[in-house]
């Protein structure tokens, strides 16, 4: 088995005991997302658990740059390729209620047909603009 | 929080084990290889030389998420909050599938969802930061949208 296999679920078991953690003590779905959305107007009344998960969150991302920063890698395409998918990536997981975390393992986990359903859509659309924008953007 | 006999001391351990669970989340996208954009590309297209292994991140986070989730739903309520807070819908309507495939299109293009998007950011990364500058515009104006409604 390749390293880079066990390297992805070592860092998907982490991903897991995360959500779980903050299911258990705070009852939440850690999903991106969500936590990271309702920060923005109408912000929701319990913001302080949400800053303070985006906040662990960044400081991971902080010190992981810093200890080693061969783990982020380069961008794959041009700047305004990329704003265009950060447009995108914000509009349509506020509007399909998720993305890869709160989707993808929190919900296909309990087994909801919503985020079943979600994956599916996304997995699809994401195979097709992966593999139709190629090496061309 | 939960009401009973939870004060300031609750409000530290909300805090800090939210911040826990941040940094841990964060930690597991590092390792996993969600925040090389290259690598998440490579899974996506798989039309050219297809790497299979991100599938092993989403595997082994529900494996463990599944089973712990599951342990602590035993519970009649979370320890810092009087209940779970569970999404009760089942109904598949328009605004989950085009919502799902715009950000699918997305993450394609980019190689970044939103987790592995602030990671990279925070590390220092322009593009990254410029990809969750625009993809906070992007909830901006899904929200704006959908109060206009």
């Amino acid at each position: 088995m390749p390293s880079s296999w066990l390297f992805a679920l070592l860092g998907g078991a982490l991903i897991g005991a995360a959500g779980s953690l903050l299911f258990l003590t705070h009852g939440r779905i850690a999903g991106i997302s969500g936590v990271l959305g309702s920060l923005l107007p109408p912000v929701a009344r319990d913001r302080d658990w949400r800053l303070a998960f985006i906040g662990g969150l960044l400081a991971a991302g902080l010190v992981g740059g810093l200890v080693s920063p061969s783990l982020v890698g380069a961008s794959v395409r041009s700047l305004p390729v990329v704003i265009i998918a950060g447009l995108l990536v914000g509009f349509g997981t506020r509007l399909g209620s998720g993305c890869t975390s709160g989707h993808g393992v929190c919900g296909l986990s309990r087994l909801s047909i919503r985020s079943l359903v979600a994956v599916a859509t996304f997995m699809t659309t994401g195979a097709l603009a992966a593999s139709i924008a190629g090496g061309a953007l | 929080m939960k009401p009973v006999n939870c004060g300031r001391r609750c409000t530290v351990m909300s805090i800090v084990l939210a911040a826990a669970s941040g940094a841990l989340f964060g930690a597991g996208l590092l390792i996993s290889g969600m925040t090389q954009p290259a690598k998440v590309v490579g899974f996506l297209d798989v039309t050219r030389s297809w790497d299979p292994s991100l599938a092993f991140v989403i595997g082994g986070a529900i494996a463990v998420y599944a089973v712990l989730s599951r342990l602590a739903k035993r519970r009649s309520d979370p320890w810092l909050d009087v209940k779970f807070h569970l999404p009760t819908r089942n109904d598949i309507d328009v605004s989950l599938i085009v919502g799902s495939a715009l950000f699918g299109i997305g993450w394609g293009l980019g190689g970044l969802c939103p987790g592995p998007g602030l990671v990279a950011a925070a590390s220092g990364s322009i593009p990254a930061l410029a990809f969750v500058g625009s993809m906070i515009v992007g909830m901006l104006v899904q929200h704006r949208t959908a109060r206009a409604r």
